[in-house]
Order: structure tokens, then sequence, then C-alpha cells
């Protein structure tokens, strides 16, 4: 992204809005054009206000993102995030902002505290207790029977492979038909 | 009239059902057959009783019978025929009797099937089934009642009870609510009855678990009766899981298939511990071990498909499928945990006659990996159960409410997907038994060659995100092992029956359909594998507001908007439909009509997007907002989703390798000796 000067933003920020108050002069006078409000550069995206809304919920649509929610009260929530972000609020900020308005159910995940640390940490320890246990029982099984795996052919070159790989497979296959 | 014959047919199979459950328990315990037959009868019967009671339904909705209260919350005059038929499971009371319906069907064939040599499952297979159909069907009797009518006082005062109350008349309203939207859609028609099919047909393989446990015959016997049921269930899930996320891609316009929701995960769960399921049984089968962990995976694939629809029906999660709510949470939770605990017990009372017959010997051996296998899609399961139940925890210690989305469980479950990948291209390839890293590696390498030139030739192209490279990685081993274990077998077997390769494949196939079958669903899921790769890394997004004749730009493609008209529909829609016309790289490829209906009967907006999807890519228009009256201006939201068709290919070969995995054939276990002589003797007239 380009940098401007504090100066050179502020002389850049004044003809925006200019050119911006010119194209709202200009739209209503022209109908169909009130939409457009993209003729500001400087004003946000509606990407950017995507970009933000997509990792946040409204408590009235629940599971659905707010980037994509059809809803009016969705639609407001979106208008307020462009203002915040023309206003120069950081992604952090604003997410900050509607958390303290509505809760924590405003955001994609819970933020990282108290109790909701467990949400985050169970699943991993189920999976290593279940690693543990699983790794556990193979070593008990190997133990009673240490010397299976002598039983394993030697290898004869890649050539003997075919035969050897046949006489598994018909082996597995007439298993199967039994 | 018709609502009371559907009511009384629903009250006769209950009670059937109910008599069912205590013929076949008093013919076992005083061990008397004629009752145990009677009992089979019973459940045979379930199935042409429900059938009148749903047919019912059926005349209600599309004779527009709006006096009748289900009736009027889910149709409307002006809805198509096919609709209202398919509002039979468009609503809570509805889906339950259907829900109901196909689990007496399944019941009811598996009454059908010859029992000669497995009578001392039957009483318990009838107990475990009518058991489970009971529960359903009190549930609409006492709580959820299809049949509820409308009725008026004097006063004005409208009520909804089964029968006349005293003073009142039967009240007509002019015209119903109409369907949910979101839920008028062809997929809709069979997207439910999959998912049902797949719940219902899960309880089968559950009942026969519980006979063996209860008769202590824990042979694999029950394993081999069921592997058949377990697989259609199982297809019957998947699809039912594939047409969910193809109707979210059509319909619910998120650019997506798949959100985390937690009624899709309530269908997710099942299916894992299902999947789980299919893989262990065969260590069970091959190598006589983890008997006791078979009996817990069914349980719990069990108890998940009735979680599943008590999350679907209970309300006690609310999410997008906020259509299916009600007060039925407590019932549902009680007969979980009743059955969960008792299940649980009878496998405790067992858990040494079901001690391993074999030993594992090598941790590379097929059986090892299985577990392993087995281990990730556990670990997933946690994941789901976890993501779903901690907003409630949380409410209910901290009174605060949270939401656990997308980014929680595509990190969590991301690495044990990867790892599933890299399992299903290296179990194939070890033996039972025993296999070391030698034998593994001697038969991995070719395969591996191929996909790492998969990688390098995608890196050539250009990418290089790390998750990307190896989840294509992961997706071409499986590709290539899976079609050497084709080439390889077919060739070894034609050297060794001097058969040509077709031949040899051929016969290979039709020799061990489980197996070769089986590989056909891996290659499925690798095509699944590339349109969520695609998807999930590659998806991109804009948004912006145009004036006729502009245009936006996405990767190759531009989109230039056209026009846009705002219409009333003839079955009860206000559309405004865009025309916008679509470059790529300059090249005009076609027209999108992205639109966005709205319903008036149910005040309900939907956003349908315009796709133009080709086997690279998917680009998918959304209409999020225009300018009224004049149409000069209108808002597009439009995704890049690449890849995204191989999902739905993939759909078609899974299904494919299904049908060659469970298509039925003789029964070909040996005879249990102490039958022997019983069924080799030709049953008497």
């Amino acid at each position: 992204m380009m940098r401007y000067s504090r100066l050179t933003m502020v002389n850049l920020l004044s003809i925006m809005r200019l050119v911006f108050l010119m194209a709202v002069f200009f739209a209503l006078l022209v109908p169909g054009a009130a939409l457009a409000q993209d003729t500001d550069p400087d004003a946000p995206t509606d990407d950017e206000v995507n970009a933000i809304a997509r990792e946040m919920y409204c408590p009235v649509c629940e599971n659905v993102p707010l980037d994509v929610c059809g809803t009016q009260a969705c639609a407001q929530w979106r208008a307020l995030i462009r203002e915040k972000l023309n206003e120069g609020w950081s992604e952090a900020e604003i997410k900050a902002y509607f958390v303290d308005q509505y809760g924590a159910r405003v955001l994609a995940e819970p933020p990282r505290q108290g109790l909701n640390w467990l949400v985050y940490v169970v699943p991993p320890i189920a999976f290593l207790a279940g690693a543990y246990i699983l790794y556990r029982g193979l070593q008990s099984w190997r133990q009673i029977e240490p010397v299976a795996v002598a039983d394993e052919p030697p290898q004869q070159g890649e050539d003997i492979l075919p035969d050897d790989y046949v006489a598994r497979l018909e082996e597995e296959l007439r298993r199967s038909q039994q | 009239m018709i609502a009371n014959f559907g009511y009384g047919a629903l009250i006769i199979t209950f009670l059937v059902s109910l008599y069912g459950v205590g013929a076949a328990y008093y013919g076992m315990r005083q061990n008397k057959p004629a009752w145990v037959d009677s009992a089979r009868n019973g459940m045979l019967l379930t199935f042409p009783l429900l059938s009148l009671s749903a047919l019912s339904i059926v005349v209600l909705l599309v004779t527009d019978h709006y006096e009748v209260e289900y009736v009027a919350s889910v149709t409307s005059r002006s809805m198509p025929m096919y609709l209202k038929i398919t509002a039979l499971w468009g609503g809570q009371a509805g889906s339950l009797v259907f829900w109901s319906w196909l689990m007496s069907a399944f019941a009811s064939a598996v009454t059908l099937r010859k029992w000669d040599r497995d009578r001392e499952f039957l009483p318990w297979v009838i107990v475990v089934s009518l058991t489970t159909l009971a529960f359903f069907l009190a549930l609409n009797i006492f709580v959820e009642n299809p049949f509820t009518r409308l009725w008026q006082f004097p006063s004005g005062q409208v009520v909804e009870k089964m029968f006349q109350p005293a003073g009142s008349s039967l009240f007509y309203p002019r015209d119903g609510q109409g369907l949910n939207p979101l839920l008028r859609h062809p997929g809709m028609i069979i997207h439910p009855p999959m998912l049902y099919l797949g719940f219902v047909s899960f309880v089968i393989p559950y009942a026969f678990a519980v006979a063996a446990l209860v008769t202590g015959r824990t042979d694999d016997r029950w394993i081999r009766l069921t592997r058949r049921w377990t697989l259609w269930a199982w297809m019957f899930l998947s699809l039912g899981l594939v047409l969910g996320g193809r109707w979210a891609y059509d319909v619910l316009g998120w650019g997506g298939y798949w959100g985390w929701d937690p009624v899709e995960i309530a269908a997710f769960m099942p299916w894992l511990t299902g999947t789980a399921f299919l893989h262990s049984v065969m260590i069970q089968e091959k190598r006589g071990m983890l008997k006791q962990w078979n009996m817990v995976l069914v349980i719990l694939t069990y108890s998940l498909v009735i979680f599943g629809t008590f999350l679907t029906r209970s309300g006690v999660l609310s999410s997008v499928h906020a259509f299916a709510q009600s007060a039925v949470g407590p019932l549902f939770f009680g007969f979980i945990g009743l059955t969960f605990v008792t299940s649980l017990s009878l496998l405790l009372h067992r858990w040494n006659d079901l001690k391993a017959k074999a030993e594992m010997t090598s941790m590379l051996s097929r059986e090892a990996l299985f577990l392993l296998n087995n281990l990730l899609f556990i670990g997933i399961l946690v994941v789901c159960f976890w993501g779903v139940i901690f907003p409630l925890i949380s409410e209910l210690f901290t009174g605060q409410k949270v939401t656990v989305g997308p980014p929680f469980y595509e990190r969590a479950n991301g690495p044990l997907m990867a790892g599933l990948l890299l399992l299903m291209a290296i179990a194939p390839l070890s033996a039972w038994g025993h296999s070391t890293i030698k034998t593994l590696g001697r038969a991995v390498w070719k395969p591996a060659v191929v996909a790492i030139v998969a990688v390098l030739a995608v890196i050539a192209a250009g990418i290089v995100n790390p998750y990307a490279l190896i989840g294509i990685f992961l997706t071409a081993l499986v590709i290539a092992v899976t079609l050497y274990e084709y080439w390889r077998g077919a060739l070894a077997r034609g050297k060794r029956h001097g058969e040509s390769f077709f031949v040899a494949l051929w016969e290979l196939v039709k020799r061990n359909r489980r197996r070769y079958g089986g590989y056909i669903i891996h290659l499925s899921m690798a095509m699944l594998a590339i349109g969520i790769i695609g998807i999930e890394i590659f998806q991109s997004e804009t948004q912006g507001t145009l004036s006729q004749g502009e245009s936006l730009t996405l990767g190759e493609y531009t989109m230039s908007y056209q026009s846009l008209a705002v219409f009333d529909a003839p079955d009860g829609r206000n559309v405004a439909r865009a025309v916008v016309s679509v470059n790529k790289n300059g090249k005009p490829v076609g027209e999108l009509y992205p639109r966005r209906d709205f319903f008036y009967d149910s005040q309900q907006p939907m956003t349908i997007p315009g796709v133009r999807s080709t086997i690279e890519d998917d680009f998918y228009v959304l209409l999020v907002d225009w300018e009224e009256i004049s149409t000069n201006s209108a808002t597009f939201k439009v995704y890049h989703n690449p890849l995204v068709k191989w999902m739905w290919m993939g759909s078609w070969v899974f299904i494919f390798g299904t049908l060659i995995a469970a298509w039925p054939e003789a029964d070909t276990d040996p005879v249990p000796a102490r039958n022997r002589k019983r069924a080799s003797v030709p049953a008497k007239a």
C-alpha cells in the first residue's frame, strides 16, 4: 500500500471530500446513482468492510456470517463497520466495539480468556490422550508376540515382488470369500 | 376425517410397536417362539400402518386443508404440487413422522431376511428397533402431532387441538404461511430423505450389536450380518451430507458449501464414527481384534444419530436450521441418556468375552494403521462435539453466549483430515499382520514419485501456498496409490491365471467388491479433497456497486452489469433478476442471472446466485442490493471458487464405489457348527 505524508494526506482528504460532496450532489441530481458509494476513493471499499464482517456474527442471525447475511439489521451493522473504518478505526478496535455492545458472541471464535480456554485446550488434550492410549495398546500387544516380525520374508529383489504380492492378495481374497 | 384417520394410524402403530417389544421379550424369556414370531409380524406391520399415516399428511398437504395446523404452517396455495408433497419433511411434526416411516421401512425389511441361522438375535433386534420407533412415535403422538387442527371459539379465539373443544368449530384459514423459502429448492427434495435414510439405517447395525451383546454370541457374526446395512446406511448419510452442501452452495448465497453450522455437524458426527466403524470392523473380520472397540463405535454412532436428530429438532442450539426448533428437547435427552447408559452397561457386562483373539504384530501393519485412522476420526469427532456443545457450557457457567465458528473447526480439523489423507494413501499398501518400513517403502515409492511430480507441476504453475502443496501432495498420493493397487493387483492376477489385464482387473474387482469398491470410494474422497483444497485455500471474492454497463473484475473474470428486472412470479414470489455478462481473459463466456426472491407469504428473502461452473473453477455472482425503481445501479458480490466442481463429480464416483462395495451377494459365511444340521435340512411344509 502506498503511504502519504500527513500533510499530503490532509490535502488529499480535503480534495476527496470535495469530490465526494460533488459526487453526492450529482448523485442527487441523477436518480439511481445513490448506491455508488465508491465515488470517494478513500472511503472503505465493500471488500474492506466484508473482510471484517466475515469474522463476525450478529446475535439474531446466528451462524450466518455478517458479510453474507441478507437481513436489514446485518446491512446496518456493515454500514456501521464502514462508518468506523471511515473514521480510521482499526479492525481490532471495531471488533472490540461490537463485543462491548453485544457480547463475545459476535466473534467467530470465543476470545481466549477465562473459561473459553477450554474450547481450545480440550480437543488437543483429548487427542493426545487418545494417541497415548493407542500407543500403549500397540506396545502391549506387541510385547505379547515380540518375534512376529521375524516372519517377514527376506527381501529377494524387485522381481520376486509380484509373486509375493499375488500370494498375499490371493490369501486375502480367499479369506474374504469365507 | 383424514386427520383422524392418520392420527389413528399413528396410535395403532405405536401400540403395535409396544406390543412387539413386549411380545419379543416375553417370547425370548419364556422360550416361546410363537410370541417372537408374533412380534416379528408386528414389526412387519409398522411399515404399512405408518405409510397410511404419512399418506394422510400428504393428502392433507396437497388438498390445502389449512384447518390442520401443520398444513397451514408449511404450505400455501401458491406452492407447486411437488413442494406441497415434500412439505411432509418441511416442518417439525411432519419430518418426525417421515423419520418414523423410514425407520419402519428398515425395520420391516430386516424382518423379511432369513433368520434360520440367527434366530437368537431376532427378539433383540425387534426390541431395539421397535423401542426406537416407539420413542419417535410417542414424540409425534404426545408432543408434535402433525394432525392437530385449528378450532375457533365464538369469541374469536383460535386454539390448536387434536379434537374439538366444547363450544368451538373448525377454523379454516384462507391460506397457509407457506414453506420456508430456503426449503423450496430441488435439493431439499432429496437432501432430508437421504440424511434420514442414513440416520435410520444405522439403527439396524446397532440393533444387531445389542442382540450380540445380550445373547453373548459375540463372534463376528453380527458384523458380517450388518456390514452391508452399514455400507448402505453410510452411503445414504454421505449423500445426505453432500446434497446438503450442494443445497447450501446453490441456495444459501454465501459462496460456500459448508459453514460448520451445528446442524451440519450434527449430521457429520455419526458419519465420522460410522466411517471409523466401517474400517475397524475389517480388523475384527480379518484378525479377530477390536471387538470391544467396534461395539463402542456402533453404540456411539447410534447415539449420535439420535443426538443429531435431537440437535435439529430440539431447538437447543439455534442455527440457520432454526425452522426445526421445538420443545421435544428433554425427551430426546432422556432417550439418548437411557440408551447410551444401557448399551454401555451391556458392553461392560460382556467386556471379557470380547477380548482379542490375535495380537498386534507390527506398528505398520494394516490393522495398526486402521487404528490410527480411528484415532483421527474420533479426534475430529471430539473437535466437532466440543465445538457444538461449548456455547451451551459457556452459557451455563458464565451466562455468556459465545460463537464457535468456522475458524475453530478448520484450524483443529485441518491437520487431522490431512492425516486421514496420508493414511488413505499408505494403509492400502500395508499388509495384514505384518509390515515393515522396508516392505511399505518398497510399495509406496512409485506412487510417491508420481505425487512429487504432481507437486512440482503445481509449483511450476506458480502455486506456492504450503498448505495447498501439502494437500495436493497427499491427494495425488492417494490417487496414485489407489490406481497402483488396481494396476499391480490386475497384473499379478493376470500373470498367475494367464488372463489379459482387463479380464484380470474385472475378476479382481468381482471377487472382492468390498475392497475394490472401497478403493473407488477412496478415489472419490481424493476428488472431494481437490474441491475442498480449491475452495478453502484459493477462494477469492470482491464486492462492488455498478451502474449499468460498468464492470467488476476478479482474477481472470470480469462481469458487467447489463440490466435488472423486478417482477412478481405466479408462485407468490417477488423476483429481482439481474443480467450480467461474464468475460474470462477478455473473451465472453456467457451471461449469468443472479436474483433475489422475496416470498410474500413468509416475508422472507432468498438470494440465488448465478454460477458459471467448469471443471477448472466456478464464477459465482450474488445480487446483494439494487437501486429501487430505476435499477440503474446494483451491488454484486462475486466469488471465484477454483475446482469446486470436483466435489460434485467426486460424489458421483462415491456413489458408484459404494454401490460396488455394498451390492448384495450370497451369504458366504460358514454355517456355525451348531446350526449346520438344521440349516441343511429343508424346511418341512
